[in-house]
């Protein structure tokens, strides 16, 4: 009877592991669902407007709310509503309303956000998503549906190579654009045997893969790889592997609650004083370095963005950022802000018609201007940004410590 | 010494650590489970409690070992009022509303801390004198995991002694067997089930705090780590802390060698264990001592 009763009990427990796994997980916290960020509140009513012109256009932000990401939204959709703000919420002379949505990390939940961004809510563009299988989703989406579609942040090659789009362009970075001149760069500087290491998805081989074309077309080897599982909690036994390898450099990617991990581990397994750690910016990124403390002294980094970068564009953005947030940027921030000019520009060139969605999409591709992370255009070919790539090495200046620039790879193209 | 050793050695210490955490964690929840037949869906939002308290007390006291024991009393006293508030009036409605209210909880938790201390990671930073690194045998080892290590056995056995040594212990103990026996004895049952409610809670907050400067703090931690407690309740059995000791510490070394073994799979060995504990021992490796 009584070995009964406790294997009910078990049952239960399992009853509620399943459900956890099955539904929870996807939504951990998920949080407030559809909030509206729209003009200071006049109330215009469109009844009456002719079709096209006075209609408020709208702007479908799609970014993570709840889990590991939710930061990294938070700050894309700071970086859009301080550029809407600057302009007064107008572009062509239509009023410009945000709409926004949680991505749930989980892309059937994504897809369904999209498609109410767009059908229900009648966005006439759709922008923002991090994770990059998402994107890819919603990609196949809006193809079909001719919407414009802005990625803010997911990095995926695919988007704009074998899955390009008419509709699909990218303000952001690709995984590969960030580390491939990166990889030129440590075999100059560090050494020619490289230990890469990345979280086992998509995003992190195609991270380490930039890094690897750059390094080894430069004549370096990769003497090992570990590839543990995103949101590793404990990353000992990859460090010992690493010891093991006797690397002359480590080459890592890691975002996140991931990267404070990562970095304080290794430090605290005293790899930091023997092996130089070098990798993709979100090592050293503004959102994670003050909870990496100071195990972060040292680390290098590259991204297209640095909060250190000295050019007026930078400072002011900087700036007006911290005086309307409270807080400093971040690359996504930056990420938001020009996805929203490009918007907002695009709008303007068009004077306002957004009917025909395709002279929307291509209104993109022919801005530039220069951004807080310096001059940035579109590549005709692949509708895939051209920046500047920024290596960053965190340093303790004045007894704070701050990411330094240490090297500036000019106008950097997707290395197809 | 060989070195495939020593780095093997240093693997186990690396489990031991981490099983250690999931062994505060999952010994209350086992606690409240098997006691009081309430599947605590709030635990871990006990266990991230626990650990952004302490953030705060370490800010504005600048100490960690206060924020070490304090932390975990006030989650103690978070749990206690939930339990006198809330919990009491749910006994007689049956498992699915407990499961409803506590799973509720833990979303009301969960917006709570983000409100409070945002969605930005955050870490505990351990005193001097417990962080930094030792060598041991040629190999590099965090010195803050070896105090987990030992928090983690000293904890185990003042808990061991009140379970099996103290009149408490023998009333939980009794308390799982057979609850009504339990009140009949004329021991008030429900003064016993606010005590151990608390207790649970204050080890989960404790948990918090140890994983914080290893783990980091942010939103989502709680249902994270609630699903590790459960599996190692499952593994171990209910019944005791012996139990749930020794299922914390299976689970936490299979995750921690299982990512050098089978980097693949490592998620994959957990669930794989629990199943087959669950074909052969269904009432847990260590569990059922009360049948």
């Amino acid at each position: 009877m009584m070995i009964k009763l406790k294997s009910f009990k078990i049952g239960k427990i399992l009853l509620v592991i399943a459900i956890l796994g099955l539904i929870i997980l996807p939504l951990v916290g998920c949080g407030n669902g559809g909030s509206t960020n729209s003009s200071s509140g006049d109330n215009k009513s469109g009844s009456n407007a002719t079709v096209g012109s006075t209609e408020p256009f709208k702007v479908g932000l799609i970014i993570p709310k709840s889990n590991v990401y939710a930061t990294l939204g938070e700050n894309l959709s700071n970086g859009m509503t301080m550029y809407f703000d600057e302009i007064g919420w107008k572009a062509g002379g239509r009023e410009i309303q945000l709409l926004q949505e949680d991505e749930e990390n989980d892309a059937q939940a994504a897809l369904r956000k999209a498609k109410k961004l767009v059908e229900s809510d009648k966005s006439d563009v759709l922008v923002g998503v991090v994770n990059s299988s998402i994107a890819l989703a919603i990609r196949d989406y809006v193809d079909q549906n001719k919407v414009p579609f802005l990625v803010a942040h997911a990095g995926a090659v695919g988007l704009t190579r074998a899955k390009k789009s008419d509709y699909v362009y990218r303000i952001s970075f690709t995984n590969e654009q960030v580390n491939f001149p990166n990889g030129k760069w440590t075999y100059e500087n560090l050494g020619k045997k490289v230990f890469v290491i990345a979280p086992d998805y998509a995003a992190g081989k195609e991270q380490i893969n930039g890094f690897k074309k750059g390094f080894t077309s430069a004549g370096g080897t990769i003497v090992g790889e570990a590839w543990p599982p995103l949101g590793t909690n404990d990353y000992g036994s990859y460090l010992q592997q690493i010891t093991k390898a006797k690397p002359d450099a480590v080459y890592a990617f890691f975002a996140g609650t991931d990267a404070v991990r990562f970095v304080q581990q290794y430090s605290e397994f005293g790899l930091k004083k023997k092996i130089p750690l070098n990798g993709s910016g979100w090592l050293n990124a503004e959102d994670v370095r003050p909870a990496q403390g100071g195990a972060v002294e040292g680390v290098k980094g590259s991204l297209y963005w640095q909060l250190a970068l000295d050019t007026p564009e930078n400072k002011n953005f900087v700036e007006n950022y911290k005086k309307k947030f409270g807080k400093e940027p971040s690359g996504e921030a930056v990420e938001g802000y020009d996805a929203a000019r490009v918007i907002a520009e695009g709008l303007e060139t068009l004077k306002g018609d957004s009917s025909d969605k395709l002279k929307v999409a291509q209104a993109w591709g022919d801005i530039k201007f220069v951004s807080p992370r310096g001059p940035i255009e579109f590549d005709k070919e692949n509708h895939m940004i051209i920046q500047n790539i920024y290596l960053a090495e965190t340093q303790k200046i004045d007894g704070k410590l701050q990411n330094k620039i240490i090297a500036t790879f000019k106008n950097v193209k997707d290395p197809i | 010494m060989n070195e495939s050793l020593s780095i093997l050695a240093m693997q186990v210490l690396n489990g031991l650590a981490y099983g250690m955490l999931l062994f505060l964690l999952a010994a209350g929840l086992s606690l409240i489970f098997g006691n009081m037949d309430i599947l605590n869906l709030a635990h871990g939002s006990f266990y991230m409690l626990g650990a952004y308290i302490a953030l705060s007390v370490a800010q504005y006291l600048d100490n960690f070992w206060l924020a070490l024991i304090l932390a975990p009393l006030l989650v103690g006293l978070i749990s206690l009022v939930l339990e006198l508030g809330l919990l009491r009036i749910s006994y007689n409605r049956g498992h699915l509303t407990q499961v409803l209210l506590t799973f509720g909880l833990a979303y009301v938790f969960n917006d709570l801390v983000r409100w409070i201390w945002g969605a930005a990671i955050h870490t505990l930073t351990p005193p001097a004198s417990i962080s930094g690194s030792l060598e041991i045998m040629g190999q590099t080892f965090p010195r803050y995991r070896v105090f987990v290590v030992l928090l983690g056995f000293v904890i185990a056995f003042l808990l061991w002694f009140f379970q099996e040594k103290t009149r408490w212990g023998a009333i939980i103990r009794a308390g799982v067997s057979d609850k009504e026996m339990v009140g009949g004895l004329g021991i008030n049952i429900h003064l016993v089930f606010t005590l151990i409610f608390a207790l649970g809670g204050v080890l989960a907050g404790l948990s918090g705090v140890a994983a914080g400067p290893i783990l980091g703090l942010y939103p989502g931690m709680d249902f994270e780590t609630l699903i590790f407690a459960l599996i190692v309740v499952v593994v171990g059995g209910l019944g005791s802390f012996t139990a749930t000791f020794g299922g914390a510490i299976i689970i936490g070394l299979a995750d921690t060698l299982g990512k050098v073994w089978f980097p693949e799979a490592s998620l994959f060995l957990i669930f794989a264990i629990m199943a087959v504990v669950l074909l052969v021992k269904p009432q847990g490796l260590f569990g059922g001592r009360a049948a």
